[in-house]
């Protein structure tokens, strides 16, 4: 008997919570189609241009974070029958080969791909377009070089030198996406062989290993507001942009001949429901507005070429005309056993 | 009518709680289920409420069977061992609570709530707390609070065992007055209070009601020796009544109401008491009460029995005689168990 | 209903990605790997750590709450739960910034920095109703004051401890956010590693080995917990809380200092968070009515924090409503005499939910909601259905005892005055429980507040809350975001409390309520 009454209110209790937490949805109807955007928790993009795009098209964008780059991938992977969106942005290098591999991707080859996206093609499929990239390097802190009258380091070998003792933080390439890239670089750079011998190094001059770039830039990082006592971390050749202070000169710098570059894609999911807007979507994706804001609003280089970089960019955080990079497919194969001989070798 | 109770049997898996129980309680009459505890009777009570659902047999008021009648509709005060006040309403809202369920409004659930707890002694209380009460005052809010709506039938499970003697007695009056007229089923273990709260008392053992009748009655002629027992007699002897006049080897006693015939006497710890002649034997252990002192006496033929004497009655050696008020008298209809000696305990 | 709930939305995913690792093989070569029992070790050994710590933390704390009259102990309620809500990677930076080499000892001081009050409210609830008589018995047969608590007081409270040692154990074992970050990929846990597996390495045959596992763990702590509370919810002679707590005395004054340390640590990392955001003056909280550095957020920090107030609230009552019923459910089922066992299994199953890795249930949602019509794989909807998961125990472990603990005669006594069934709930039950339901909507509400892994997987940019725009701020470099960013935990903190306090304001009908716990 008093199963009744109980049963009727969590019904009304749950479909009043539905109410009030799905009227987000409704103001994006309106007669219109939807694109839903599955994306990792980095993407940004102004508002103004994604309205605009929606007053051209008639169509809204419905973004889903889903978590960071590896993330995404894997949600991807797994849901790869019933995809839960339409089209993918953030897909990186480090894990496009996977997604490539389970056949997540449906080809399709945006007009504007050939001005300049081309150049960080994985294969020929056309399945995953690139939209920006970002470049992760050391950055440096130059006051704290200069208070302790230490030339500022260059080159990886440099900071191996006994005079950098103690001033390296990096981040743990199991748990954080910049310290697999650097390690990624690292390898590039040094080969299979050197780069071993090169972490070792490193180890020898007191190397701090941190869990994630928060607690590496915003804590133990000399240059930034935390102020810590580490001049050197490993950060993004665009960070520098962001620590541009008063007197309109940046505080930090990047240094570029130590560079790994990460590539995002994006790519039209194999049983998207409306294909055609998740087409127009990716074109809006490359587009010359949408490619001028990416640095601002992702911190990340534009795919597009000639595309003008804001104006405190072009000082402070111009793109390494030389980044490292690896194959997709070589990374994919050894990105685990990479990351577990690192750990031999760095915390063992 | 009021309520009759027939055949009714509450079983807890495969223990019968209650087995086969006739029963009535008359409109305006207070039936006392007296027992001693783990009998069953609390069980039939609830049974009677509608809180326990009956094995066999019915439940009826005016005839009509409350089967279907869940308890709230049944308008059956029920009144517990330790009021079960509800701790977050005061006083008043715990004896207006029955009135606002029946939608009473509330200036004329005012007046009642005042009224009754007049009746109970406690004017004035409407804004107590109910828990900072004492067990006496618990006790009689819970009664207001049971009377408040005009119950058909007030049920009382075991009212007054949750307090000290001395409230006991004086409640037990108070509780007799408020309940005259009333129709009410008490459950007690107590036969002082079953005979000062009744007017008809019935007997329960094991799950059976073994005997029914006015106070009197059952006081003076239990249905059996496991009956007197219960009833305060310690032991038995065997004895012929004939003309008024039970004769047995301690004496004779004065039963005007006595069938004649071969009968067992019952005999209380009051039923032996110093006189002028009678059975001689000496005091071997004396105990103090208030007004009066317990004896144990060995008679001269080796056997011990209880007595009573005055506080001043201090000799070694004491003749005593049966007292009628003290002894409880049984019928031959079945052998009683003793040995034809005085039993003891 | 709680139980379908459970069913949907916790069993079939569940199952499903552990079938779906399974079916891959390959688990017992991860059992068999010692590094996997290292794994185990070190699981349990700082969770059990955090227990004890917590424990030892929050027992004075209780007793300043339970059995003392200071003034501002109302403050010191509300302010205990606030490292509830803190984002887990705020809390990690505190606690580098106070134990820079820390490793395991700031991961246990970290995990029991957020459950001293779980602890202290619970046996708090608990002691604030035990007579005062039996430990005075015990100091007139001569019993020393410690000894009368450790011969009287503890053994009746040690149902309370276990029942909150369980859930704190609970908390402790699949904590994420801390371990990972002061304990990197050095210091890992079973819900560090299963998070790796499946998010990043997606090997679901290692992460079901390694789920499977954390499950018989947290079973074997639930058995446990079980049998602790059903000691407790026997009769306890409750009495209302103003008849036992007094101004201290003597050596309690110790014990009040000790609590009060304790209260005063835990403020310490609030207390650097604060201090951060003023680092730079107050342009962290001027700018909390922008959108961040060169637009970092899509909404300005006020925005967030009203959304974070209105999911909150959807996912509280949510939460509350399905722990509530799942509460009445199993008390009316023990009072329908219902075999025990049954009541008690339904009992720890509704408790799993605090027990599994939250990315299980995450990658399990992806394969099998779409099932569902509507498919809410991505919707909004799931965090307050996420977060009911959370909640919903707690809830449970709150209001059960209380419910348990009335006298059935005292709702006979109500129906035979001729109030229905579902009145007697409302004039018996919900009175006397009230005070319990309030603290259950009051954490409920702290869980809400400060959830971020569902609510950062699943909020629109247009909808982050503030611990998902404090995690944006803080992953961006610039001075700005970040004391934005410290600012915004502020802000984070005064609406908790303001939360927090105004629950626990509404006035009970009845003042002598017996529940609090």
């Amino acid at each position: 008997m008093r199963k009744v009454p109980v049963v009727l209110a969590a019904a009304l209790a749950v479909s009043l919570a539905g109410c009030t937490l799905t009227e987000g949805d409704s103001d994006t109807g309106s007669g219109g189609k939807k694109v839903v955007l599955v994306t990792h928790d980095s993407w940004a993009a102004p508002k103004d241009l994604l309205d605009e795009f929606k007053n051209d098209t008639g169509i809204t964008i419905d973004v889903r974070k889903v978590g960071d780059a590896g993330a995404l991938t894997n949600q991807l992977v797994l849901t790869k029958d019933d995809p839960i969106g339409d089209i993918a942005f953030g897909v990186d290098n480090t894990f496009a080969s996977r997604a490539l591999e389970e056949n997540v991707f449906a080809a399709y080859r945006s007009p504007d791909a050939d001005k300049g996206a081309q150049r960080y093609q994985v294969d020929d499929s056309g399945r995953l377009t690139a939209i920006d990239t970002g470049d992760v390097c050391l950055n440096i802190d130059p006051a704290a070089f200069a208070a302790k009258r230490v030339p500022e380091p260059k080159t990886y070998a440099d900071l191996t030198k006994t005079e950098y003792r103690d001033m390296l933080v990096v981040e743990d390439p199991a748990t954080s996406s910049p310290g697999l890239a650097f390690l990624l670089g690292t390898i590039a750079s040094l080969g299979e062989d050197g780069w071993r011998e090169y972490w070792v190094a490193l180890k020898g001059v007191g190397m701090k290993v941190v869990s994630g770039w928060e607690e590496a830039y915003t804590q133990d990082f000399s240059g930034s507001s935390g102020q810590g006592d580490r001049p050197i971390v490993v950060s993004y050749a665009s960070s520098p942009a962001a620590e541009v202070g008063k007197d309109g000169k940046p505080a930090t710098k990047a240094l570029l001949d130590t560079c790994f570059r990460q590539v995002e894609y994006a790519g039209v999911l194999n049983g998207a429901k409306d294909p055609d807007s998740a087409r127009k979507v990716l074109d809006f994706l490359l587009s010359e507005k949408f490619q001028a804001a990416v640095p601002e609003s992702m911190y990340v280089y534009p795919a597009r070429s000639g595309v003008e970089l804001p104006k405190a960019w072009q000082q402070a955080a111009p793109q390494p005309k030389s980044s490292a990079t690896l194959p997709p497919a070589d990374i994919q194969q050894n990105r685990e056993r990479w990351i577990d001989e690192w750990r031999g070798l760095v915390q063992g | 009518m009021g309520l009759t109770v027939e055949g009714l049997t509450v079983r807890y898996g495969s223990l019968a709680a209650v087995s086969d129980v006739d029963l009535a309680v008359a409109d305006g009459s207070v039936v006392a289920l007296l027992g001693p505890s783990g009998c069953g009777k609390s069980t039939l009570l609830r049974a009677v409420a509608g809180l326990e659902p009956p094995a066999a047999g019915r439940v009826c008021w005016d005839g009509a069977d409350l089967a279907g009648v869940p308890v709230h509709r049944r308008e059956f005060g029920l009144v517990f061992q330790d009021g079960q006040l509800f701790p977050h309403r005061d006083v008043a809202g715990n004896v207006a609570f029955g009135l606002g369920m029946r939608g009473v409004p509330r200036a004329s659930a005012r007046e009642r709530v005042a009224e009754l707890l007049d009746l109970v002694g406690l004017a004035g209380y409407e804004a107590r707390r109910s828990t900072e009460l004492s067990g006496g005052e618990q006790q009689r809010v819970a009664l207001a609070r049971a009377l408040a709506p005009r119950p058909r039938l007030l049920l009382l499970d075991e009212p007054l065992s949750a307090l000290d003697r001395a409230l006991r007695e004086q409640l037990a009056l108070d509780l007799a007055r408020v309940l005259t007229g009333t129709t009410a089923l008490v459950v007690t273990h107590d036969h002082d209070e079953a005979f000062t709260l009744a007017d008809h008392v019935a007997v329960m053992r094991a799950g059976r009601i073994v005997q029914t009748g006015p106070p009197t009655k059952v006081w003076r002629e239990p249905a059996d020796e496991e009956t007197a027992r219960f009833l305060g007699c310690g032991a038995f002897v065997p004895a012929t009544v004939h003309n008024g006049v039970a004769t047995c080897e301690l004496g004779a006693v004065e039963l005007p109401w006595a069938p004649p015939g071969e009968a067992v006497l019952g005999l209380r710890p009051t039923a032996l008491r110093p006189a002028v002649t009678g059975v001689k034997g000496d005091v071997v252990q004396r105990v103090h009460r208030r007004d009066h002192v317990r004896l144990r006496v060995r008679l001269e033929d080796g056997h011990e029995v209880d007595a009573v004497a005055g506080v001043l009655d201090v000799a070694d050696t004491v003749t005593l005689a049966l007292d009628p008020d003290g002894v409880a008298l049984i019928s031959r209809r079945e052998r009683p168990s003793g040995r034809g000696r005085p039993s003891s305990r | 209903m709680p139980l379908g709930f459970l069913a949907v939305f916790f069993v079939w995913p569940v199952v499903a990605i552990l079938r779906l690792g399974l079916g891959e093989g390959g688990v017992l070569t991860v059992l068999a790997s010692p590094e996997t029992w290292r794994l185990v070790a070190f699981t349990v050994g700082q969770a059990a750590a955090s227990t004890a710590v917590a424990l030892v933390a929050g027992l004075p704390v209780a007793f300043l709450l339970a059995r003392t009259s200071l003034p501002g102990l109302g403050f010191v309620r509300v302010v205990i739960l606030v490292p509830f809500v803190l984002p887990t990677v705020v809390v990690g930076l505190a606690f580098r910034t106070l134990l820079p080499d820390g490793g395991a000892f700031a991961i246990v001081l970290a995990n029991s920095f957020f459950n001293v009050a779980v602890v202290a409210r619970t046996v708090a609830g608990l002691w604030s109703h035990l007579d005062r008589r039996a430990p005075d018995a015990a100091r007139s047969l001569g019993a020393s004051p410690l000894r009368a608590f450790t011969s009287v007081t503890l053994p009746a409270l040690a149902p309370a401890i276990g029942s909150a040692a369980a859930v704190v154990f609970l908390f402790c074992a699949t904590s994420f956010g801390v371990v990972l970050i002061l304990g990197g990929s050095r210091l890992r846990t079973l819900e560090t590693e299963i998070y790796l597996r499946t998010v990043e390495l997606l090997d679901l045959s290692g992460a079901a080995a390694l789920s499977l596992l954390q499950l018989a763990a947290v079973v074997a702590a639930l058995s446990v917990g079980a049998v602790a509370r059903r000691r407790r919810e026997s009769a306890l002679r409750l009495r209302a809380p103003a008849s036992v707590a007094r101004r201290p005395s003597g050596g309690e004054w110790v014990v009040v200092g000790v609590a009060l340390a304790v209260v005063g640590s835990l403020m310490l990392p609030i207390v650097v968070l604060v201090s951060r955001s003023l680092a730079g003056g107050l342009a962290g909280y001027r700018a909390l009515g922008s959108t961040g550095y060169a637009g970092s957020l899509q909404v300005s920090g006020v925005d967030a924090a009203l959304n974070s107030v209105r999911a909150a609230t959807d996912a509280t009552f949510l939460a509350v409503t399905l722990g509530a019923l799942a509460s009445v459910v199993l008390v009316s089922l023990s009072r329908s005499r219902v075999r025990r066992g049954f009541v008690e299994t339904m009992d720890t199953a509704l408790m799993l939910p605090l027990g599994v890795s939250a990315v299980t249930v995450g990658f399990g949602y992806l394969i099998t909601l779409n099932l569902l019509p509507g498919d809410l794989r991505t919707s909004p909807v799931l965090v307050p259905l996420a977060q009911a998961l959370v909640v919903t125990p707690l809830v449970i472990r709150l209001l059960l005892p209380v419910l348990r603990s009335i006298d059935s005669r005292l709702r006979q006594a109500a129906a035979s005055l001729g109030a229905s069934p579902l009145r007697v709930w409302r004039e018996v039950d919900v009175p006397l429980a009230g005070r319990s339901l309030l603290t259950a909507i009051a954490f409920g509400y702290v869980v809400a507040l400060g959830e971020f892994g569902a609510t950062s997987f699943l909020a629109r940019p247009d909808t982050a809350t503030l611990p998902v725009a404090i995690a944006r701020l803080l992953s961006r470099p610039g001075e700005l975001n970040n004391q934005m960013a410290y600012a915004a935990c502020t802000l984070l903190i005064l609406v908790t409390i303001a939360a927090v306090a105004i629950v626990e304001s509404v006035r009970v009908p009845g003042r002598a309520a017996v529940g609090e716990f």
